[in-house]
């Protein structure tokens, strides 16, 4: 089962998993799992609350036994080592700082445990807070900082003793919508800065998108896609991936016709669209089909061969955008997306408007399930 | 209340006032009959004089105060040196409470630990194991105790019969067996606070330390213990109080060598032998060792977390 490390492994890839499964008594929370950790890689665990997201990093971290499979850190096994044998540290989602330490002690924690001397580990501890810009705070307890104040500490702390991999667990999810988003961009500097390669856990798809340089998008215990943000954003390999990242338009439609890698699709009410055929759906498949809804737009007569006609239900005003509802002549709901930066090229029209709705090429996916 | 002053005049503080006076009441007479009276009257009776045959005689004296510190020879006509006998059994008390609350701490913690540890389902079963033993009166089980020790008893025959031992341990009528005695009486007084407090320790924190490379021991010793430490105190202070002024486990597993302060103020009061104003000195003596005693500690304790400890 266990193939041997290449030494080129040993550089390049940080963490390893190989057919990992975590079963609890009946209930199999992972089933399974194989993934390679590039090293110095920004890496998102993406998926619902339950999927194993959690689970998957906790056995990195070695706060949960694997029951199959193996673990391996830079080629060495380390599935069977306590996690205080593992050279990764763990960002906690509730920060998990030690309420009766001062801050410095906090991150000095960690080096002290690796034998440095309380001094040297103390020295360390404040460049570190000086990294995170809490120098000032270093005499205080952790009770006496805000959330974000603490989350940062959090952070210090497990990069303080020089991880070979830095596991962070939904560590944003407690902070408020705009602080999160300049933590993001934070996080995403100190993982270029330090050079540390980086396993972080959300259930936020915008998070995930916006900081991984590599996602693997998870459910039920299973690995859905492994991909670039662009990769599973854009090419999203089946319907739950599809409907988990972004907002899209999921169709049931049957495949008519297969011509030079083109598939013709009913949609119902007359409908027809073609898009890129996919190996394995044949003709006569009944699929589902994404279409994203910035990749549409309306006009009142036909740009192309392929206008679907419908009449507008619906504008939504969102700030960047205008979402409209478009109900297709006895056909399924449509909903086009219009930046409002783009609104001197592309029409807006009042609702019960009858008009196009019209698709960017490439813009529809069929997926396999 | 400053809302209810600006609305409604001053007749909706009145009526606050009035109605907490009220509700506090029970608490304030259960206090004062329960704790309050009972000490007045020993501190008053410890200033009376003996009568024969038990009882008091309602003058004024300190003789049982110099009874406590002072020898004064047999017809009471010698210098005065100081009297040993008594402050050495206080000091053997002082000992022995102290090594039956160390022996509780050390066979407690892990108890506690165990209990808090269980699936959440559990831990009332295992709470209420614990306390079964405690349904019996506390005489029985220490003479069931004393029973088990002795030097025909079970644990003998079965040290015997397994080899370990040629023959019996004599354990009943040492100082051991009077701390044994109270680790049993008081055991679950140390278990109930430390278990309290591990159920709300945030398991997390262990997880944080190993994850920074601390070994088990270290977490326990820097993490664990610092965020459970005031069950420990807790649990520390309602086994020693008791345990000083018990006089059960000490009379029937310790006999007359190993006499504690609680046995020589029940002596005082017993049949027509006693001395009631120097049983009552002697209460009074270690009410305030036992106070002098906990604030020693809380001061310590107040010195160490301004620190940073």
């Amino acid at each position: 089962m266990l193939r041997e490390a290449h030494l080129s492994d040993k550089e390049n890839i940080a963490i390893d998993v190989r057919d990992a499964v975590k079963r609890y008594g009946d209930f199999t929370a992972l089933k399974k799992i194989s993934l390679s950790i590039m090293d110095n890689e920004f890496f998102t665990l993406l998926g619902p609350s339950g999927c194993g997201k959690t689970t998957l990093l906790r056995m990195i971290a070695g706060f949960e036994d694997v029951t199959e499979g193996a673990i391996f850190l830079y080629g060495d096994e380390i599935e069977n080592l306590p996690p205080n044998k593992r050279p990764v540290n763990t960002v906690f989602q509730n920060y998990a700082l030690f309420p009766h330490m001062t801050i410095l002690d906090n991150v000095a924690f960690g080096l002290e445990m690796r034998g440095a001397s309380k001094a040297d580990a103390r020295t360390k501890a404040g460049e570190m807070l000086e990294l995170v810009q809490l120098s000032q705070f270093s005499a205080r307890k952790p009770s006496q900082l805000s959330g974000g104040q603490q989350q940062r500490v959090a952070l210090a702390r497990a990069l303080a003793p020089q991880p070979k991999v830095l596991l962070l667990d939904e560590p944003l999810s407690a902070l408020d919508l705009k602080l999160r988003k300049a933590m993001q961009l934070e996080l995403k500097h100190l993982q270029r800065e330090t050079g540390i390669t980086f396993i972080f856990v959300t259930h936020d798809q915008e998070e995930a998108l916006t900081m991984s340089d590599r996602i693997a998008v998870m459910s039920a215990g299973e690995m859905q896609q492994l991909g670039s943000p662009t990769d599973i954003y854009e090419r999203p390999h089946n319907m739950f991936v599809a409907d988990f990242i972004g907002e899209t338009n999921l169709l049931e439609v049957s495949v008519d016709g297969i011509a030079d890698g083109r598939a013709t699709c009913h949609l119902g009410g007359g409908h027809e669209l073609t898009c890129n055929a996919v190996d394995g759906i044949g003709v006569g498949s009944k699929v589902h089909m994404s279409i994203r809804p910035e990749r549409l737009y309306m006009s009142a007569e036909p740009t192309a061969s392929e206008g679907l006609h419908g009449r507008v239900k619906d504008n939504i005003f969102v700030g960047t955008d205008i979402t409209t509802i478009v109900q297709l002549d006895e056909g399924p709901d449509f909903v086009v997306r219009t930046s409002n930066s783009d609104r001197g090229n592309k029409r807006i029209f009042e609702p019960g408007t009858e008009m196009f709705v019209n698709m960017e090429r490439g813009a529809a996916r069929l997926l396999a399930d | 209340m400053a809302a209810g002053a600006a609305s409604g005049g001053s007749a909706t503080t009145d009526t606050y006032k009035e109605a907490r006076t009220w509700l506090l009441l029970p608490a304030w007479v259960t206090l004062c009959i329960l704790i309050l009276a009972p000490v007045l009257m020993m501190l008053v009776y410890s200033f009376l004089t003996k009568e024969f045959r038990g009882g008091v005689i309602w003058e004024f004296s300190l003789a049982a105060y110099d009874q406590f510190f002072f020898d004064r020879g047999l017809f009471g006509d010698d210098p005065p040196k100081i009297e040993w006998t008594y402050i050495a059994i206080f000091w053997r008390s002082i000992w022995q409470a102290g090594a039956a609350t160390l022996l509780s701490l050390v066979i407690g913690f892990p108890t506690a630990y165990f209990i808090a540890t269980r699936a959440e389902n559990m831990r009332p079963v295992w709470v209420f194991l614990i306390t079964i033993p405690y349904w019996v009166n506390l005489l029985i089980r220490t003479v069931s105790m004393k029973f088990l020790l002795r030097d025909q008893g079970p644990l003998n025959d079965f040290l015997i019969n397994i080899g370990l031992i040629d023959s019996p341990l004599h354990i009943v009528n040492t100082n051991f067996a009077v701390q044994l005695g109270l680790f049993y009486s008081y055991l679950p007084f140390m278990v109930l606070p430390i278990y309290a407090a591990v159920e709300r320790y945030n398991f997390n924190l262990s997880e944080a330390a190993a994850d920074l490379y601390a070994s088990k021991w270290t977490t326990l010793r820097r993490i664990l213990l610092p965020a459970v430490k005031p069950g420990v105190i807790a649990g520390c202070i309602l086994v020693f109080v008791p345990s000083m002024g018990s006089f059960l486990a000490p009379d029937l597993l310790g006999g007359a060598k190993n006499f504690m302060i609680g046995s020589l103020i029940e002596e005082q009061f017993k049949g027509n032998a006693g001395n009631w104003p120097f049983g009552a000195a002697a209460s009074m003596i270690l009410l305030t060792m036992v106070l002098i005693i906990l604030m020693i500690f809380a001061r310590q304790q107040a010195k160490a977390e301004k620190s940073g400890g």
